[in-house]
């Protein structure tokens, strides 16, 4: 069975502060009689992954991705909604749900008294695989991850990159249907993301569903099948990268800015050819900005500073980007994903 | 329930603790045995205590021996993994139902609990010679020592899900010293009768009905707390431990 991944309407509220990474922390009793700080991390999340894909969850920090991976790995209490991995109830099923999934969370969380191959061990032990098929496979991912030479060693003395690289591996121990991978190539050096990379879609071939989160364009542009970009815990745009980079107006975007405002400029602006959307900031403290969707890039620079200096306005600085997710996400939502 | 999955936890525990042994057996021993150096030893063979006083302090020995191995076996590690490693994220993603995997520690706990205990009776022994002991109902002796083992697992589990990585100083000085002092370890429960008032408070603190129970099957010759009454109090801290320990757990457990 090919497992696939749906939630209708999820919510979540902390009535604390949100977990880092949503994966549970302590709150200890309450100090103060203070009433607790809501936050919402979840606002009405509904998506639908297929089985076999590999889907991404584009967003930035605070986005709610991984209160997403935390409620569908059964680490996180919905506030509203329900989840099914395959066909159960993530909330009212979860040990059938454990059986189907693997985790990759955003922190460590190795166990530290135990040696590399010991954690993948045990871990195998926990769902029942035999003494010596997990042997094998324990073998067999320390190799594929580079680790064999390791393997004999505590993880509490191992690097991030080692750390990170034998959490994706124990993830994997169990052969789950589906794998959540939150951030999974964070602090990973170039060379490991590349051999990340290739083990994830290797392991989508054979059959799994795949759920990485993300805030880099670049690995959600490279791996996923399709995507959905959520902001304040909503689901603001879904398809495949292709598509979502489609749905910008022209594709490129000039970010421009000027020393003075100009109401004459920006109506000349938008009568440019090739210019499909102009959007102004004129808010912003240092300036005023505006940003050009356009279907070509740089040689509207030229048009563009000639058309200010016939409105006396004088163009300061300008940014031109190519057809990106990163411009999909700030056309959306007005921020770019590394605010 | 899913079994292959329950004594998976169960060997991940076992293969730490032999890994540590050393240490754990530092941490059960030392403190116990200087005890029984000083109290049954020095001050028995200067003349301050009269040696029957040897007898009466073996069973109170092993009481908190048996207590703190059983509390620091469960609490300690709960409070790093949950707070600071988080190493036990991986086994509450195991198929298992999420208390079950605080009930592994619990009886994890406990068996750690019967060891240290079982093993200050003959190290303790060997240091008062010649000491006492009675042992005249074996099954009594084994029921008492399980309840007061799964007392101090569950109560570790309790305090290990409700106290913040800071406090754990407070823990001691707040929590468990106390209990000790008051706990009938060093003193039979009757040595309070000057002390009415806080001869009735002292009922609160379970590990009264530890000292008291093993001193009853232990040294019976001594003045201890009815058998019944032990085992009254010993059940309903126990259940009680535990379900407090389990609520706190499955609170840490879920975001």
């Amino acid at each position: 069975m090919i497992a696939g991944i749906r939630t209708r309407d999820l919510r979540k509220v902390y009535s604390s502060a949100p977990p880092l990474a949503a994966g549970g922390g302590f709150t200890g009793w309450r100090k103060s009689k203070q009433p607790a700080r809501e936050v919402v991390a979840l606002d009405g999340l509904s998506l639908d992954v297929n089985p076999g894909e590999i889907f991404g969850l584009l967003g930035p920090n605070g986005a709610g991705k991984s209160t997403t991976v935390g409620i569908l790995t059964t680490r996180v209490r919905p506030t509203g909604g329900q989840a099914w991995i395959g066909d159960y109830d993530v909330w009212a099923q979860q040990v059938e749900v454990k059986r189907l999934i693997g985790v990759v969370g955003q922190r460590p969380n190795l166990d530290f008294t135990l040696t590399a191959r010991e954690i993948l061990l045990f871990h195998g032990a926990y769902f029942g695989i035999d003494s010596q098929t997990r042997t094998a496979r324990a073998a067999e991912l320390l190799d594929r991850f580079k680790l064999t030479d390791r393997a004999d060693q505590l993880a509490r003395g191992f690097s991030g990159g080692m750390m990170q690289r034998l959490s994706i591996a124990r993830a994997m121990m169990h052969d789950p249907q589906v794998l959540f991978l939150d951030e999974p190539s964070a602090g990973l050096d170039p060379q490991t993301r590349l051999l990340l990379w290739e083990i994830i879609r290797e392991y989508n071939q054979s059959g799994k569903t795949i759920l990485l989160t993300t805030h880099n364009m670049e690995e959600a542009d490279a791996l996923c099948q399709r995507l959905a970009i959520i902001d304040h815990g909503r689901n603001i745009a879904l398809g495949t990268p292709a598509e979502l980079k489609a749905s910008v107006p022209g594709g490129f975007l000039l970010r421009l800015r000027f020393e003075n405002h100009s109401p004459e400029l920006i109506e000349r602006l938008n009568r440019l050819a090739g210019v499909r959307e102009v959007r102004l900031n004129a808010d912003e403290e240092d300036g005023h900005k505006a940003d050009v969707y356009a279907d070509r890039g740089g040689s509207l620079v030229s048009e563009i500073a000639n058309l200010a200096a016939g409105c006396s306005v004088e163009l300061s600085d300008v940014h031109i980007s190519e057809p990106s997710l990163e411009n999909l996400f700030l056309h959306h939502t007005g921020r770019s994903l590394r605010e | 329930m899913n079994w292959k999955t329950f004594f998976a936890l169960l060997s991940r525990d076992a293969h730490v603790a032999r890994r540590n042994f050393i240490q754990l057996l530092l941490q059960t021993f030392l403190q116990p045995m200087m005890f029984v150096f000083i109290f049954g030893r020095v001050m028995v063979s200067s003349g301050y205590m009269p040696p029957v006083y040897k007898s009466l302090l073996l069973p109170g020995i092993m009481a908190i021996s048996m207590i703190f191995t059983g509390v620091w076996a469960v609490a300690m590690p709960l409070i790093g993994e949950f707070q600071f490693t988080h190493e036990i994220e991986d086994r509450l993603l195991a198929p298992i139902e999420n208390s079950w995997v605080a009930i592994e520690k619990v009886f994890f706990g406990a068996a750690q609990a019967v060891i240290a205990g079982l093993a200050v009776i003959p190290a303790a022994w060997l240091l008062l010679r010649p000491v006492e002991l009675n042992l005249s109902s074996p099954a009594r002796f084994i029921g008492i020592t399980l309840l007061v083992a799964f007392l101090s697992a569950c109560g570790g589990l309790a305090l290990g899900c409700s106290i913040d990585q800071t406090k754990i100083g407070l823990m001691f000085s707040l929590v468990l010293t106390p209990m000790i002092f008051f706990g009938c370890t060093y003193y039979p429960w009757s040595a309070l009768a000057n002390f009415p008032i806080l001869q009735k408070i002292v009922l609160v603190n379970p590990l009264v009905y530890a000292s008291e129970g093993l001193r009853g099957t232990l040294v019976p010759q001594f003045p201890h707390l009815p058998i019944i009454a032990v085992l009254l109090g010993l059940l309903i801290f126990d259940v009680l431990f535990l379900l407090l320990g389990l609520r706190q757990f499955r609170k840490k457990a879920v975001a």
